[in-house]
């Protein structure tokens, strides 16, 4: 019983965040893209905006992006390292 | 009226959540958090479409009526964030059976 | 493992290897980049691992060099971004400006050329080597002990 109940109040509550949203294939703030989109090819000379995007004008993101990984290869060594000393 | 994609994110994000509050084994929960990670990057490239567009690459394109490419460098970044959740939960999990003796959450007992 | 899979395993690992090199270091050509050449190298160790089992995997590709080539692409990472230090850091030096990977582009449709993109092809091969390392460790790290 509160299992459907909960259900249909997350459906419902969902639906209304989604319809107040821009109609889907008409985005209203697009002024930076457009800058990257006929500005990229010039500044960085690569044909891949979005390879232009992720290493060249946001490339901060990239650097948190790769120690995460790290963080979680080192994270995943310590906890397999003390296992083996139980058995 | 809505359109498909974002009814698609609607159903992954609630079946997710109602996975994640209702059951009580512990792989399932992982399961619950990783389809609502799935939901979260397609509803992050559902917002950058344009109507009758390509892909934001220049080597063979079609014509020049693009799509917006900030989105998809935001996605690729949550991707790779959701790996690393998912590697450390997994292994957490090998050693809560190692310690526990059970996948159920609502037994709390600590076996030597 | 049964015969088959060990014969089409040495078969089909050089296609896999080939296959992700080209993802990676025509990332300012095409769709792909580092990390989704990275993740293709890491499948071919993996598929590794279920063939052969684990201890003769772990035998040439010890779990030393993993950590040792993981830090140096992460190190690789961090030093490209201190030689464009005159303007400001993770700055394109190397864009238009005639040296190495350094062509200009025009803006329009053209067939691409490897020669062009600045530090662009450079950080994807930083990166390309340390998502394949990070992937391959917790994969090795996370299989059975005892089969």
């Amino acid at each position: 019983m509160i299992k459907k109940i909960t259900i249909i109040i997350l459906f419902i509550f969902l639906l209304a965040a989604v319809l107040s949203l821009h109609p889907f294939g008409r985005p209203i703030f697009t002024k930076m893209d457009d800058y990257f989109i006929q500005n990229g090819q010039k500044e960085t000379g690569s044909n891949n905006i979005v390879s232009s995007v992720v290493f060249d004008y946001r490339g901060l993101d990239t650097l948190g992006e790769a120690s995460i990984l790290f963080a979680a290869a080192t994270g995943v060594f310590i906890i397999f390292r003390s296992r083996k000393k139980y058995v | 009226m809505i359109s498909f994609p974002f009814i698609t994110v609607i159903i992954l994000i609630s079946m997710g959540f109602f996975a994640l509050v209702f059951k009580k084994n512990l792989l399932k929960l992982v399961m619950a958090i990783h389809i609502m990670a799935s939901g979260v990057n397609l509803f992050l490239i559902t917002l950058g479409y344009r109507q009758g567009g390509v892909a934001p690459i220049f080597t063979n394109a079609p014509n020049l009526n693009m799509v917006l490419p900030t989105v998809q460098a935001l996605t690729l970044t949550s991707i790779v964030i959701n790996i690393a959740i998912v590697a450390l939960m997994l292994s957490l999990i090998i050693l809560i059976y190692h310690h526990c003796g059970s996948l159920d959450t609502r037994k709390r007992k600590l076996k030597q | 493992m049964s015969k088959i899979v060990k014969t089409i395993t040495s078969l089909v690992s050089l296609p896999i290897i080939v296959f992700g090199l080209y993802i990676i270091s025509h990332g300012h050509l095409t769709p792909g980049g580092g990390f989704a050449g990275g993740a293709i190298i890491a499948t071919f160790i993996t598929l590794l691992a279920v063939a052969f089992g684990k201890e003769i995997t772990g035998r040439n590709l010890s779990k030393q060099l993993l950590l040792l080539s993981e830090s140096l692409g992460i190190l690789t990472f961090i030093i490209l971004g201190f030689f464009g230090l005159s303007s400001t850091f993770f700055y394109n030096f190397l864009a238009n400006s005639g040296e190495i990977f350094g062509r200009t582009i025009l803006f329009g449709l053209n067939p691409g050329y490897i020669n062009s993109g600045g530090m662009i092809p450079l950080m994807n091969l930083a990166v390309g080597l340390e998502v394949f390392s990070a992937l391959s460790l917790i994969i090795l790290l996370m299989s059975k002990e005892n089969d």
